[in-house]
């Protein structure tokens, strides 16, 4: 399990990287506990950008009502896997 | 990678938190199509958006309409017209279910003990001679008695060409009557004859605005970096103009790509079906649109491009704070 949410939070931080345009940060380096709108200034729209590529990527539907609940790259790699979770 | 917290002091940091998560989702409501004055220029009238649609009258469609822009999200309703203290069963139909502001030209008062804290815009163009010239009355002489002291109240004050260097007296006035003010500029295309900008102007009104808040910090709500944007049409170099306005109606929004914009936006016209194009009227040319609002949310929708530098991101708070204000987020 571990395994596979330290694959998501390296995926989402490339997502997020490529979809944002963020500059000076690799996946590796973006730390995943950093809070998104406090630090990094993401705005919802920006989620939806990202939010996008993830849904399609992971066969899964990330809903409007719970961005405000997804404020790391950690939080959006377990919000994902337990949406794939419910899935399965 | 640039953080907030690297770029900010604590005290900085702190006022960037107290906005960081307001999540503002505003729209726009023609809450009639009637007003009370006819200024030229006014584009509700100049470009016929009066005659849009026909004015939806039963009360109980509007309540059931604005439960479904809660729905939607919406957490302003941004009530425009015509005049809508025209129509206060309206009014008040938003003011109950929605955080709300009331724009209007303040000829009637609105009356308080139904609308206790409902945040009130009163535009204002010009001084007395400009005002008789554009809306055929002196309106601030009426509406600083309906609204003298009110804490929930300021002026829109829209400046034109000929009040460069005349700004500050009535500023004053504004101030005397116990009143803030926001300032806003005439747009170019409004065809009120005699009341062009020209470019070398942008930088003199500039400067003055910035020297008005330097004297007036209490009375203005308003900040240097909005004068800046909203005087030289530009923000990080970049040129307002249509490929870059965030006030467009989100169905109509077809620009690839699609800017930094309101998310949910839209401007309902009083049939409570028409949507318009943005904030202001269709037939406005986008590149010398002076929109105050627009400018205002240009600069908020592009917060990460402003995390570049301390001195951007300051000013980038400032604007936000200066909306939110303006909106009753938080308080002057
Ligand atoms: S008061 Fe406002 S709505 Fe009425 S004519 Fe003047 S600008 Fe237009
Ligand atoms: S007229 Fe102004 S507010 Fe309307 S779309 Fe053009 S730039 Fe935006």
């Amino acid at each position: 399990m571990a395994v596979e949410t330290d694959k998501l939070i390296l995926r989402v931080a490339e997502v997020m990287i490529d979809e944002l345009k963020l500059e000076d940060v690799t996946p590796a380096t973006f730390s995943p506990e950093l809070d998104l709108v406090d630090e990094v200034g993401i705005d919802s729209m920006d989620l939806a950008t990202v939010a996008l590529v993830l849904q399609d990527e992971y066969g899964i539907r990330i809903d409007e009502d719970d961005y405000p609940k997804l404020t790391t790259i950690r939080l959006i790699a377990e919000y994902l896997e337990n949406k794939m979770q419910l899935k399965s | 990678m640039k953080t907030v917290s690297s770029l900010l002091n604590q005290e900085w940091y702190e006022r960037y938190k107290r906005i960081s998560r307001l999540n503002i989702r505003s729209s726009i409501y023609d809450v009639t199509n009637r007003c009370n004055l006819r200024c030229q220029g006014c584009f509700f009238f100049s470009s016929g958006e009066d005659k849009a649609a026909p004015e939806e009258t039963d009360i109980r469609k509007w309540e059931t309409f604005i439960d479904k822009e809660k729905e939607r999200g919406v957490n302003l309703a941004i009530l425009i017209g015509g005049e809508p203290t025209l129509c206060l069963d309206r009014v008040e139909a938003f003011y109950k279910r929605l955080p709300s502001f009331c724009a209007t030209n303040g000829l009637i008062k609105l009356p308080r003990d139904r609308f206790p804290d409902l945040m009130v815009g009163i535009s204002l163009w010009g001084d007395e001679d400009d005002e008789k010239a554009l809306r055929g009355k002196d309106t601030f002489s009426i509406s600083s008695k309906n609204y003298e002291g009110d804490p929930n109240t300021y002026y829109l004050y829209t400046i034109t060409p000929r009040q460069i260097d005349r700004t500050e007296r009535i500023i004053k006035k504004i101030q005397d009557v116990g009143l803030k003010a926001h300032l806003q500029l005439l747009s170019n295309d409004e065809n009120a004859d005699g009341f062009s900008w020209r470019e070398e102007e942008f930088r003199d009104i500039r400067d003055e605005m910035d020297a008005m808040l330097d004297t007036y910090p209490k009375t203005l709500i308003s900040s240097k970096y909005y004068h800046k944007v909203i005087t030289t049409g530009t923000m990080m170099g970049r040129p307002f103009g249509w490929n870059e306005c965030p006030s467009v109606t989100e169905y109509f929004d077809n620009r690839n790509p699609r800017p930094k914009r309101l998310i949910h936006f839209v401007r309902w016209a009083s049939d409570l079906k028409t949507m318009h194009r943005c904030c202001t009227s269709e037939t406005r040319d986008c590149t010398t649109c002076k929109d105050g609002a627009a400018h205002m949310s240009w600069v908020m929708v592009n917060k990460r491009a402003h995390i570049r530098t301390p001195q951007d991101l300051q000013g980038w708070i400032e604007v936000y704070e200066m909306f939110a204000k303006l909106y009753q987020f938080i308080p002057w």
